[in-house]
């Protein structure tokens, strides 16, 4: 679990995230949603360590980010697995060498045993005949696939994913969202997520956590989004057309399941 | 005050690249792919540049002499102390700025506009010594480059002035050796010894800290070989003035 409390961070005397509190709960995909500019990336980031905070309190397991040594954060760093919005993939490696990367520098296995165990996960991610590939060679949406494998190489105990379906189509985007679902619940991983997908909100929204303008405006899940009165949730996730149109046929399906599951 | 702190910056990058180690088995590997793309790789454009320019250096200092009573012996003196004090060291140097200090700066560059440098970070893995460091070592094999240099040079020298019937091959190869003070060698080593050191860290400082998008990278690119030429030609007269000056 990781529990965040009253993250405060600025640049340049401008406050971007303005006192967040928060808990991204372990074997569930959390979402961090919001428009663009409300400082969702800023808060991955510092929930990564990549980004320094001006006060408040991250806690990985119950210890603070800060109080931990040196020595404790770069195991921690191990345990962590990110997805980053291009994927950010080493471009003078192959797939499987993007994929092996993390093992070579934090293990000593021998390169047949990287070797398989890269195998496994580019099996487990569906990437077919891409091992000896380029990057450059790649679609975008086998580019997160890689991604996601190099993410998991290590059986991390954390997963952070900004914007995993960016510039996907809306199919492969289902599909990949659909992958860090199974993943999260096969290796029992807190996952975070930065998005402003509505399809992931529907898809695979556990915990949703809404920023606006730097601050924790909301927080529920995928069933209780379409119900909330908050306005600024509601101008969010109404702004499509479509989400216009389905809302009362939706809301009456998640009435329905409720009514089942009492 | 941006000059300072930019100054400040670099040399807590350079204290950062001495920290935490990469693995060696992994450090080892990029080494040799920097040898190869930033020394291997240079060797063709130095051989190039230095084989015609010496030949020019030559040319012009024949053309020069119109006195009778200078001897022709001096063309090759000209030749080989212009090559090995000056030439050699500190032009290639600026050439090499443009060549292997662009590439570093973009290539450093784009691996920050596309994420890949954050992607190192969360893995815990020390990005100024993985990027860094294999850079500095390759190019402290640089010094052999310019001794390659320096041979083409006076090689380019010595054809372009016996072949263009400037000098006689005899005359010409008693000039080079005339009055040889090894020092001077020692000196050029000296000053590039100290110029591969510039042209492997500031580039890289500014490809590292870049900021913005692809238009960012090619101005970083621009910004780094001006403030590499510029750093090379102050330690070219610094240390000149330090060994040579009586």
């Amino acid at each position: 679990m990781i529990e965040v409390e009253n993250v405060v961070k600025s640049f340049d005397g401008t406050a971007v995230l303005k006192g967040i509190s928060a808990q991204f709960e372990k074997g569930k995909t959390n979402l961090i949603i919001g428009q663009s500019g409300s400082g969702k990336t800023v808060f991955l980031k510092c929930l990564l360590g990549l980004l320094t905070i001006d006060s408040g309190s991250i806690k990985f397991e119950n210890k603070k980010l800060k109080d931990r040594t040196v020595e404790e954060r770069s195991i921690l760093r191990q345990e962590l697995g990110m997805v980053f919005q291009g994927s950010a993939l080493f471009d003078s490696m192959t797939v499987q060498e993007n994929i092996m990367f993390p093992m070579q520098m934090f293990t000593n296995r021998s390169l047949e045993e990287m070797e398989e165990r890269s195998n496994q996960v580019i099996k487990r991610v569906n990437l077919i005949n891409a091992n000896n590939k380029m990057p450059s060679e790649i679609s975008g949406g086998m580019k997160k696939r890689v991604a996601i494998a190099r993410a998991i190489v290590m059986n991390p105990k954390y997963l952070f994913c900004d914007e995993p379906n960016s510039g996907l189509d809306p199919r492969t985007a289902i599909l990949i969202d659909n992958l860090i679902q199974e993943i999260t619940k096969e290796y029992d991983i807190t996952t975070v997520i930065n998005t402003h997908d509505m399809n992931s909100v529907m898809e695979i929204g556990e915990k949703i956590i809404f920023l606006e303008n730097g601050k924790k405006a909301w927080e529920g899940n995928q069933k209780e989004i379409f119900k909330t009165d908050n306005k600024a949730v509601t101008n969010f996730v109404y702004s499509s057309e479509l989400f216009k149109k389905v809302k009362k046929q939706y809301i009456l399906e998640i009435d329905e399941e409720e009514n089942i599951e009492k | 005050m941006k000059v300072l702190e930019h100054i400040g910056n670099y040399f807590l990058m350079l204290q950062k690249i001495f920290g935490k180690f990469t693995k060696w088995s992994v450090l080892k590997k990029l080494i040799f792919r920097e040898i190869d793309v930033l020394i291997l790789g240079s060797l063709g454009i130095v051989s190039f540049i230095s084989f015609f320019v010496g030949g020019v250096v030559s040319i012009q200092t024949a053309l020069n002499m119109e006195n009778p009573f200078l001897p022709r012996n001096l063309i090759g003196f000209a030749t080989r102390q212009s090559v090995i004090l000056e030439f050699a060291p500190t032009f290639i140097s600026v050439i090499i700025a443009g060549k292997v200090g662009s590439f570093i700066t973009s290539s450093l560059g784009t691996m920050r506009v596309t994420e890949q440098i954050d992607a190192l970070e969360v893995m815990g893995i020390n990005t100024y010594n993985y990027l860094i460091f294999p850079k500095i070592v390759a190019l402290s094999l640089y010094p052999l480059v310019i001794c390659i240099s320096m041979f083409l040079g006076v090689f380019g020298g010595y054809i372009a002035c016996v072949y263009g019937g400037f000098s006689t091959s005899a005359d010409f190869i008693e000039g080079i050796q005339l009055d040889f003070r090894p020092f001077h060698v020692t000196y050029a080593f000296i000053k590039t010894a100290f110029f591969s050191f510039i042209l492997a860290t500031i580039p890289a400082y500014h490809g590292y800290f870049m900021k913005g998008g692809a238009l960012e990278v090619g101005k970083a690119s621009t910004t780094s070989f001006v403030w590499t030429t510029v750093v090379i030609i102050i330690f070219n007269y610094l240390i000149t003035q330090l060994l040579l000056a009586k």
